[in-house]
């Protein structure tokens, strides 16, 4: 027995590696589906933007890259069709000049599919440094930080965007975060203006989100991959999240038992000794 | 099986399998992948921020501003040139005007933000009633035990952090309890993150089954 538990902690760690992907791999090829109620949080913020009545308008920031594109952009994609089935209006910015590309496809794709127009249905204004300047300005007027829009055409030229001036106008702002702008946004679009806030995020961050909403600072969260698969099944399309979460389940369980398996092995060799 | 006949989703495969190759050891495909990244990065933010700061707000604004908005503009060019003396060894104590505004600023913003915004707003939040009358026994049960934990939770975690007197007696107690709360803080940020991170394996293996191989 000790020498199994000797021999356990010597297995080379690509061992683990392999067996975590296969564990990925086998999964995803035979399709397991992942069943699960939506968490509360999620549901919530679903029915926010469920409830608001057409022509509301919704802004959308980008505050990720392609590092954390598997766990956002499928939650991006999902809350873009529920924006646009429900006839709301999306405004799209961003503070990671290297996620916004990527905001700015699902944004043209998702609207291609749902026969919107640039400029009526939505618009995408792109980046400006210094978020905290930039979301306070917000407030005032949006025309003082975002004169024209990334194509450099006037916001006024842009008929959805004429009654747009500042967070009043505004009915939700839907943050997709995977570091600290969402902090910032709470700290000056909700504290100082009451911008109601919907936050997407990592799962990395999404612990440290929790007591926003705890103290009714944001009005949902949707946290990680889960997250994002919850919002796909309100919304009546699963994708991508969806797909993985049966992989993360079992991965999970993998984790769980390998954690496990060190835990039983350390305590029997340190018995021994 | 339909494999992608894009060169681009092959170039993002290939891309894809580099980086995980590391994962066995590092290797010249590992550091083509890297240096491919690191370079295409700086090139992007390079443009974006020419793009989408200096050339619509200092350049375009000096171009089309007149009166007192075009001059104030001159202040925002002398600060970056400024930061950029660092370069010039003679002149490089100059761009501590410049780090001096961006410092001043950033704490002036961060320390209004974070007491109204964080602070406050958190204190006020734990202000909750330890009975909570809803409308059956176990609602309120629940409801009741959530303020309760909640408001443990914080206060104990907070005597945790006080240095001011030695943790003995009831202080070490209480002390005790909110390293209990903390740890299980940190163990649902463990959870997190390996979620997190096996969300990422997943997305680059569903690409690789799905757009580029076309097995799922």
């Amino acid at each position: 027995m000790r020498s199994l538990f000797e021999k356990m902690g010597q297995i080379d760690r690509r061992v683990i590696y392999i067996l975590v992907a296969l564990a990925v791999i086998v999964t995803i090829l035979l399709k397991v589906k992942f069943k699960g109620a939506p968490l509360p949080e999620v549901r919530h913020s679903y029915e926010v933007i469920n409830n608001l009545p057409a022509g509301s308008v919704v802004m959308v920031s980008i505050d990720y890259d392609a590092s954390s594109m598997p766990e956002l952009d499928p939650m991006l994609r999902a809350m873009l069709k529920h924006c646009f089935k429900k006839n709301l209006k999306v405004i799209m910015l961003g503070h990671w000049p290297l996620g916004l590309p990527l905001g700015q496809l699902a944004l043209d794709e998702i609207a291609k599919q749902y026969h919107k127009k640039y400029g009526i249905d939505y618009v995408f204004l792109g980046y400006r440094p210094g978020l905290q300047a930039v979301m306070l300005n917000i407030g005032k007027e949006i025309r003082s930080v975002f004169a024209t829009d990334y194509k450099n055409t006037p916001l006024d030229s842009l008929p959805m965007m004429r009654s747009v001036h500042n967070y009043n106008d505004i009915a939700v702002l839907i943050a997709l975060e995977a570091g600290s702008v969402g902090d910032a946004w709470v700290q000056f679009a909700q504290a100082r203006f009451n911008q109601k806030i919907i936050m997407g995020t990592t799962a990395v961050i999404t612990p440290d989100e929790y007591p926003y909403l705890q103290a009714h600072q944001i009005v949902g969260l949707i946290g990680g991959l889960r997250g994002a698969s919850d919002y796909e099944k309100l919304v009546g399309s699963p994708d991508i999240a969806t797909a993985g979460m049966a992989s993360q389940t079992v991965v999970h369980t993998l984790i769980v038992v390998f954690i496990l398996l060190g835990n039983i092995g350390y305590f029997a060799l340190r018995r021994r000794h | 099986m339909h494999i992608s006949m894009n060169i681009w989703v092959w170039v993002a495969a290939f891309l894809t399998l580099s980086m995980f190759s590391f994962l066995y050891k590092d290797n010249i495909f590992y550091k083509i992948g890297e240096h491919i990244y690191v370079g295409t990065s700086a090139a992007f933010m390079l443009i974006y921020l020419w793009y989408f700061d200096v050339q619509p707000k200092l350049v375009g604004g000096f171009q089309q501003n007149t009166g007192a908005a075009r001059w104030i503009l001159i202040v925002p060019a002398l600060l970056s040139l400024f930061m950029l003396m660092r370069f010039i060894r003679p002149a490089a104590w100059i761009s501590r005007w410049a780090i001096a505004f961006t410092v001043g600023m950033g704490s002036g913003l961060g320390i209004t933000g974070l007491l109204q915004g964080f602070l406050v707003p958190q204190i006020k939040a734990t202000f909750l009633p330890l009975y909570v009358n809803a409308h059956s026994f176990w609602h309120s049960f629940y409801y009741s035990l959530n303020n309760i934990l909640m408001i443990v939770g914080t206060l104990s975690a907070i005597v945790y952090f006080y240095f001011s007197a030695e943790q003995k007696g009831a202080l070490k107690k209480v002390s005790q309890t909110g390293i209990t709360f903390i740890m299980i803080a940190f163990g649902a940020s463990f959870g997190y993150t390996v979620m997190a991170r096996i969300s990422l394996l997943i997305g680059r293996m569903y690409f690789l089954l799905h757009n580029w191989l076309g097995l799922v």
